[in-house]
This record gives structure tokens, sequence and C-alpha cells, in this order.
């Protein structure tokens, strides 16, 4: 009886913290057009928060290329269908991996620090001192690290994809000896610009609005203290998978 | 105020990285790459079978790309499938006794179109027709053929060898 009161609680507890959630998501929208006044804000977030993810992006996606290249080279020349290589290649990126791995990487790189630094001005009060001054921190500290976030999803996750496609060639071009021809052009005539490539850019956008508000939600949530922010922080790495994952079968499933 | 500048520039710089690189899988990568206006010229050929070949597939003489399938319609009257070629102008001397033949590369790969060079002086021009074509082999008749042993191809062979 106990267990299903247990299951009980926890499951109205996500329940009431989905809510929470919902609520906090219209009031930084309803924040941002007011925050966009303050321009400088966002650059200065977009740079911390896109910019400097570059790095672990591009290095991430070469590397998933060139495994890409050397793994479906290995299988498909089985078959004799190496020539079906880029094809494999370019849709496994564009429709699945680039967003879902770039996804996961930022809310490691991007998410944590987002939840840390709102989490830390939280315990350290100076929340709190904002609303005394009557300065809203949703306009000024959420807002812009939201907005940020959300827009620089999709772009890493293009410059991801774009990193794999010559990581892969690399592997299976220049070191395995497939045809340049045949691995670019195997790409161009069964890959849809809008089907492929721009419905992978949209699932970035929706993993870059969930790790967004993920980040910011535990960051403003956390508890006022050193172990609070470190369970905010880790709270948000699992959140983000998790969504990450759920909605990109859901987003599969209905617009793939 | 040199920070915030630095700043910015880099940002700039950021949003200017994603969408070049939007542009360059969009045009090497997708079927957006296909659109080469201008430079090539069009040739037709009529085909029984055209099996799994698609528009913008590729045109191949001696396995090097020389263009691509531009149109795939059916002829009514006639009940062929007509295929419209668009090849580069860097080849437009095609003789004009060439055949065509639909492959498949590799086993599982998409199917493209092959140009056999025949041996004519004279040259096929744009609009022009190949003479000689042959139709994509279909895997599932080949089977069907072995499977029933004696009738296809095979009869002809037996009865002109007992004769």
């Amino acid at each position: 009886m106990s267990l299903f009161g247990d299951l009980t609680a926890s499951l109205m507890d996500f329940i009431r913290r989905l809510g929470a959630m919902g609520l906090f998501l219209g009031r930084i929208l309803a924040a941002i057009p007011v925050s966009l006044r303050r321009f400088r804000l966002h650059v200065r977030q977009l740079w911390f928060i896109g910019a400097m993810s570059l790095t672990i992006i591009m290095v991430s996606g070469l590397f998933v290329g060139l495994v890409l290249g050397l793994q479906y080279y290995t299988a498909l020349s089985q078959f004799g269908a190496s020539g079906a290589l880029g094809t494999l290649t370019a849709l496994s990126l564009y429709r699945e991996l680039s967003p879902v791995v770039a996804a996961l990487l930022f809310s490691g790189r991007a998410g944590t620090a987002i939840t840390a630094e709102i989490g830390l001005m939280r315990s350290t009060q100076q929340i709190e001192a904002m609303e005394m001054m009557a300065v809203d921190p949703i306009r000024y500290v959420v807002a812009p690290r939201f907005l940020a976030a959300t827009l620089a999803m999709p772009l890493l996750c293009v410059v991801f994809s774009a990193l794999a496609i010559m990581g892969a060639h690399w592997s299976a071009v220049l070191w395995l000896g497939l045809d340049n021809g045949i691995y670019w052009s195997s790409m161009v005539g069964s890959v849809d610009f809008a089907s492929d490539l721009l419905a992978g850019v949209f699932k970035a956008l929706v993993f870059g609005v969930l790790i967004a508000l993920i980040a910011v939600f535990q960051g403003f949530t956390a508890q006022p203290t050193g172990e609070g922010v470190a369970y905010a922080t880790t709270r948000t790495v699992i959140h983000s998978a998790i969504a990450v994952l759920a909605f990109d079968f859901i987003l599969t499933a209905f617009l793939m | 105020m040199a920070a915030n500048r630095s700043f910015e520039i880099g940002t700039g710089l950021f949003i200017v990285l994603g969408f070049a690189a939007l542009v360059f899988l969009a045009t090497q990568t997708t079927n957006l790459a296909g659109y080469r206006v201008g430079e090539s010229y069009a040739l037709k050929a009529r085909f029984t079978n055209i099996g799994q070949l698609k528009e913008r597939a590729p045109v191949k003489l001696a396995g090097v790309t020389i263009g691509s399938v531009r149109s795939i319609t059916l002829d009514g009257a006639v009940l062929d499938a007509v295929v419209t070629l668009d090849v580069d102008r860097r080849f437009a001397e095609l003789p004009d006794d060439s055949s065509l033949s639909i492959y498949t590369s590799g086993l599982l790969g998409d199917q493209y179109v092959a140009i056999k060079p025949g041996g004519s002086p004279e040259f096929l021009g744009d609009g022009d027709e190949f003479m000689l074509t042959e139709s994509s082999v279909q895997l599932e008749e080949l089977i069907g053929k072995y499977l029933v042993g004696g009738e296809g191809g095979n009869r002809d062979q037996g009865t002109s060898g007992n004769e």
C-alpha cells in the first residue's frame, strides 16, 4: 500500500514540476520581447553558450564522421554496396545522429553551465537582490540564456553534420579508397534538402528549447546551497538526456 | 568596451559559420546540388522498363558521371517510359549510335544510366533520342526464369541445341 502511495506521490510531484516548468516557459516567453531591448546581453550569452561550445561539437563531429566512415565501409563492402556509404552516412547524420549527439553534448557543455551560473546567483542571493531592486531576473538573467541556447542548438547541429561529413570523407575516401565521386553523388541522389536536412535542424531546434528550459528552470529553482546547485546541475544533464531522447522518438514518429 | 566588441565579432562569426555549414551541406550533399542550370543539353531515350531509376540519378560514360536524369514520363500512346537526360556540354560529342543501359551501382545501390559509345561519326545534338536502349534488369524476372527453368532465355538455347 505504501509503495502505491509512494508511486502516486512521485507521479504527482512529477506532474507538479512539469506544470511549474510550463508556467516558467510562459514567463520566459513573455519576458523575451522586453529583454531583447538589452541586445548586448543576448549577444554575450550566444557567445558563451553557442560559440564556446563549437570546439567540443566540431571535434566530436569529426570523430563521429570518421567512425561512421569506417563502420559503414566494413559493413557495406560485405554486400558490395559500399557505393551507398555516402547516402547512409548523410541520412543517419542529418536525421538522427547530429541533432541527438549534438544535443547531448550541448546539455553537458552549456546546459550545466547555465544551471550552475543561475544556481550560484540564487545561492549567493543575487536573484533576490535583483527582485528587491525591482529588476526582473527572468528578463535579464533567464530570458537571454534561454534564447541563446535555443538558437545555438540548430547552428551547432549543422556544424556537427558538416564536420562529420568531412570526417566520413576522410576515413572512407582518403583512407579506405572509396571513390570520391560516388561518395558525394550518392548523397546528392537520395538526400532531400527539406525532409532530411531541414527536418534534422528542426529537431535540433526543439532539443534546444528543451535543454534551455530544463537548464534555466533547474538553476532558477535550485536549493540555495552548494549541494543544491550540485544536484540541480546533475538533474539538468539527466533530464535533458531523457527529454531529448524521448522527444527524438516522438518527432521521428510524427514528422519523418 | 573592446571586450564587448570582440564578443560581438565572435558571435557574428559563430552565426556565419552555422549558416555556411548549412549552405555547404545543402549544395554538396542534398538534392539542391542537382540544380545546375545551363551548361548542359538534353537527350531522350525510351525504355520498356526503367526499374527503380529516379530523377536526378547519375548518367555515366565509362563510369564517369557526365550528367543526370532530368525527368521520367510515360508515353501514353506507345506505353514506353521516356527518360530525359541532362548531359554536360563538355561531353557534346556522343556518337549517335551510342546505346543506353540502366544499371545498379553495387548490389543494393542506386540505379544509374550508363552510355556505351558507338562508332558513328555523327554526334547526338540537343533533344535527340537514343536509338538503342537496354531496360533495367529486374531481379524478380531473372529469379523467375531460373525457377521455371526451361522458359524464357533458356528455352531458345535448348531448342537451337536440339535441332
